[in-house]
């Protein structure tokens, strides 16, 4: 290896071990990915939110209970507080910086719960057919059916309000386009050479469901959460207007924009603020979602 | 007469590992003929009948001294005029109908269109000149197959179908990616002589691109062997099996043969010479 | 080594019902190579279903090695019995290196000595450890048809269905396939059932055919006949006149 560059040696054709060409397929993914500017936009944004949410006690330049009342409403840009200040007297900046960590907290939630379960319905509906595929795609269009809000508050109603409880609320009803995307994906994929070649070795569907199909399947469930991503995190935010997420006063940004809402017309930096915020992120999941989906497909053709 | 002239014709494309160079400097000219194409895949051939056409888009880069049609240099002209170029003076029909006819407009409202892109008609001249194309490709229920979709033809007929809509133009020159590859060996045959029999009548000129040595010899005047991008060899199709270049003759040989029973077929060895030589010229 | 009698294959039911095979018989015996001929749509890739599980509803008689066939094949008939598909590009699937295939067909079969075992698969079809690694797109139609034998060997099953193994492939790739499998035939006295519309590559692989249209078998003849272009059946007379035109 120490004639070959390290490039080299990551772009070759000819891997020399399993974990040689696992890393080499991966690098040539980065790379088709590094060639999307947009995508790479999108990614470093939310590099950089992991990063705020990681180092927010560093980052932050308050403490975001911290209250001051004599320094309410303070416009951006005034001294010490750098986006202003809320109703309360708390700095808007400080209360962005940790609220990124309960975004990122239902983000991964909602990404891990939604499509992993869709994947398993899907996949399973899909492979083994007949009243299985019937009776997992009724229950699928019955959660399909569910608007999100009203499952919400029922959650609410029934559990009390929390983040956790939103979380729930939104992946139940997240997770049927998965199971969709999946159950399609299978019934082309079903039908493939490789598919009867791997069952003529005498695999049952547990192997084939798990080791072959469902490679195939996550890259575009991975694309499409990306995408979903936006709408997620815009759940959330919703939720936590209405008052059924984040409880006060936790810094989460759909209550920062509730809270804000009285003062929209003379102190607009209250919502706006939180709401750029979210823009921003939402933005950023799209766009790493486009560069994903290039990414992932072409090799799926196979050609 | 000649109809086209390719000068010094290059395609490449870039990748991550450096320009590939699909056509590697071929010249050719083509006369009121049946021109042959063959090779393998990534011979270029298909390459070289879309490169003609102005087919291929960003990132691939086409250069060419010139490609002449009738004197008129296409390499100059822009896309705008290109389109005018494309179905009324060259038309192109490529090997899967299934994939080539749209599935969601009916086989009369598509041969209609062709028409009508290139002609000032009206729609009733242009029903006419599509029943007129059908019944000249043999097919014997015209009626019927205008008011069908594509999925409901056979391979044979969507081909012919393909025929009649690339043709409706009268156009100089036609190029025919691979048309029988994915036909059955007795629709092959009719599919064939239709396509010879409306080349003849109208005085066009036929490119034939395939990878089929044998039905190329059989229906084409003259052949032009492609290896690695490069002509290697020209000759005329009935001296075909007397080939000089060591690649045709090893790609002859390693046809298994009905009438000469061997144990074993011959394998070609690949000479790298073969792709550094320079390229043959195919010029009448 | 296999007989099939009277066998129908149909998909659907009632009036959607097609009939893609019907009453086919022939006999292969052991250590012999016999190819089925007719153009698409004949029904010579659904026999090859049928024997191998794939398409379930059948009926008549299919006997491999002294066993008749039920609706479903167990451990030892996946030993006895392989396909390779006819396109390359399709048969291997495409997010797993041609080792994990390998490696997983000799799991599934119960052999040990995985790795050992699939250099010396590699090494039968041709393909050198360079291979060994690569995905699916970094292999050519020639290279990715060998890992679909080597695949079909890893249980060293006594008969391989071929469903045209080389009509995807460029003339002088046919050619080396061609020859990989008739010597791998020669090494272990395999048998071959082989599905081609490629008169002369059937000519030159198999002993004996039979020709096939409709899902009817219309005739079953030596290759020598086939040779001497003398069929009986008119049916089969006018596709050896087509295919071997000028």
């Amino acid at each position: 290896m120490s004639e070959m560059t390290l490039r080299q040696w990551l772009l070759t054709d000819t891997p020399t071990s399993r974990r040689h060409a696992k890393i080499a397929s991966l690098y040539k993914g980065w790379l088709t990915l590094r060639g999307n500017t947009m995508a790479m936009f999108g990614l470093g944004i939310l590099v950089a939110l992991g990063l705020i949410a990681l180092f927010a006690p560093l980052l932050a330049p308050y403490d975001w209970t911290t209250q001051n009342l004599g320094n309410r409403l303070q416009p951006v840009g005034s001294e010490g507080h750098l986006l202003g200040t809320d109703s309360l007297g708390r700095d808007i900046l400080s209360r962005l910086v940790y609220g990124s960590r309960i975004t990122l907290y239902i983000v991964a939630l909602v990404a891990l719960i939604a499509p992993i379960a869709g994947l398993l319905v899907g996949t399973v509906a899909g492979y083994v057919g007949g009243w299985v595929d019937l009776v997992l795609m009724r229950i699928t269009d019955i959660f399909l059916a569910f608007p999100r809000l009203v499952l919400a508050l029922a959650f609410v109603a029934a559990l009390g309000a929390g983040i956790e409880n939103a979380v729930l609320a939104i992946s139940l009803t997240a997770w049927p386009p998965y199971a969709r995307i999946a159950r399609a994906e299978t019934l082309t994929i079903r039908s493939s050479d490789y598919i009867s070649a791997i069952r003529l070795q005498g695999a049952g569907p547990i192997r084939i469901i798990t080791k072959h199909i469902w490679p195939l399947c996550i890259s575009s469930l991975i694309v499409r959460v990306t995408l979903d991503m936006a709408g997620i995190i815009l759940a959330a935010a919703g939720l936590g207007f209405l008052g059924l997420g984040a409880q006060p006063p936790s810094p989460e940004w759909g209550a920062m924009i509730s809270e804000g809402r009285r003062f929209i017309l003379d102190h607009w930096w209250v919502a706006t603020m939180p709401g750029l915020a979210i823009f921003t992120v939402s933005l950023a999941f799209n766009l790493l979602g486009d560069g994903l989906r290039d990414v992932l497909d072409p090799k799926d053709g196979g050609q | 007469m000649t109809l086209l002239d390719v000068e010094n014709l290059w395609v490449k494309f870039p990748t991550r590992q450096g320009i590939f160079e699909a056509v590697r400097g071929i010249s050719f000219t083509l006369g009121k003929e049946r021109l042959g194409i063959v090779g393998e895949s990534g011979s270029g051939k298909s390459m070289t009948g879309r490169a003609i056409l102005r087919l291929i888009r960003r990132p691939g880069i086409v250069e060419a001294d010139r490609i002449a049609l009738s004197g008129t240099d296409l390499m100059h002209l822009t896309e705008p005029q290109m389109r005018q170029v494309r179905g009324e003076r060259i038309s192109m029909v490529m090997q899967d109908p299934k994939f080539s006819l749209n599935p969601v407009m009916t086989i009369g409202a598509q041969i209609m269109e062709a028409y009508l892109l290139h002609a000032k008609a009206s729609r009733a001249e242009a029903r006419a000149k599509a029943l007129e194309m059908l019944e000249a490709v043999s097919i014997r229920d015209p009626e019927r197959v205008m008011r069908a979709y594509p999925h409901e033809m056979s391979g044979g007929m969507g081909q012919r179908i393909m025929i009649a809509m690339m043709l409706i133009p009268n156009p100089q020159i036609l190029i025919a990616d691979e048309p029988t590859s994915a036909l059955d060996v007795s629709v092959q045959r009719q599919v064939l002589d239709i396509m010879d029999r409306l080349v003849t009548d109208r005085g066009m000129g036929l490119i034939f691109i395939s990878h089929d040595l044998n039905l190329v010899a059989e229906f084409c005047d003259r052949v032009l062997t492609m290896y690695a991008g490069r002509i290697v060899e020209v000759c005329d199709a009935d001296k075909l099996h007397q080939a000089q270049h060591p690649y045709t003759k090893g790609l002859l040989n390693s046809l298994p043969r009905l009438d000469q029973p061997r144990a074993r077929l011959d394998v070609l060895q690949r000479n790298p010479a073969w792709a550094e030589a320079p390229s043959v010229a195919g010029r009448v | 080594m296999l007989e099939i009698a009277e066998l129908n294959v149909w998909f659907g039911q009632g009036r959607d019902r097609v009939d893609a095979v019907k009453s086919a018989s022939f006999a292969v015996g052991q250590g012999e190579s016999f190819g089925l001929v007719g153009e698409s749509g004949s029904g010579k890739s659904t026999i090859l279903r049928a024997i191998t599980g794939l398409a379930p509803d059948w009926s008549g008689r299919i006997t491999v090695d002294g066993t008749d066939l039920g609706r479903r094949r167990d451990r030892a008939f996946y030993k006895t019995v392989q396909m390779v598909f006819q396109d390359p590009y399709a048969s291997l699937h495409p997010r797993h290196s041609v080792d994990q295939v390998l490696s997983e067909t000799l799991h599934l079969h119960g052999l040990g000595e995985i790795d050992r075992r699939v250099a010396k698969l590699l090494d039968d079809v041709g393909l050198g450890t360079r291979f060994r690694f690569r995905y699916p797109h970094q292999l050519s139609g020639g290279q990715r048809q060998r890992g679909a034998i080597a695949r079909a060997l890893a249980g060293e099953p006594r008969l391989l269905l071929l469903d045209e193994p080389t009509s995807a492939l460029d003339v002088s790739v046919q050619a080396e396939i061609l020859n990989l499998l008739t010597d791998l035939r020669a090494e272990r006295g395999r048998t071959y059932l082989m599905v081609s519309h490629d008169l002369p590559v059937v000519g030159h692989m198999c002993e004996r055919l039979a020709v096939m249209k409709n899902g009817e078998i219309v005739e079953v003849m030596e290759v020598a006949a086939l040779r001497r272009m003398e069929a009986s059946h008119p049916y089969a007379q006018s596709l050896l006149e087509a295919s071997v035109a000028g």
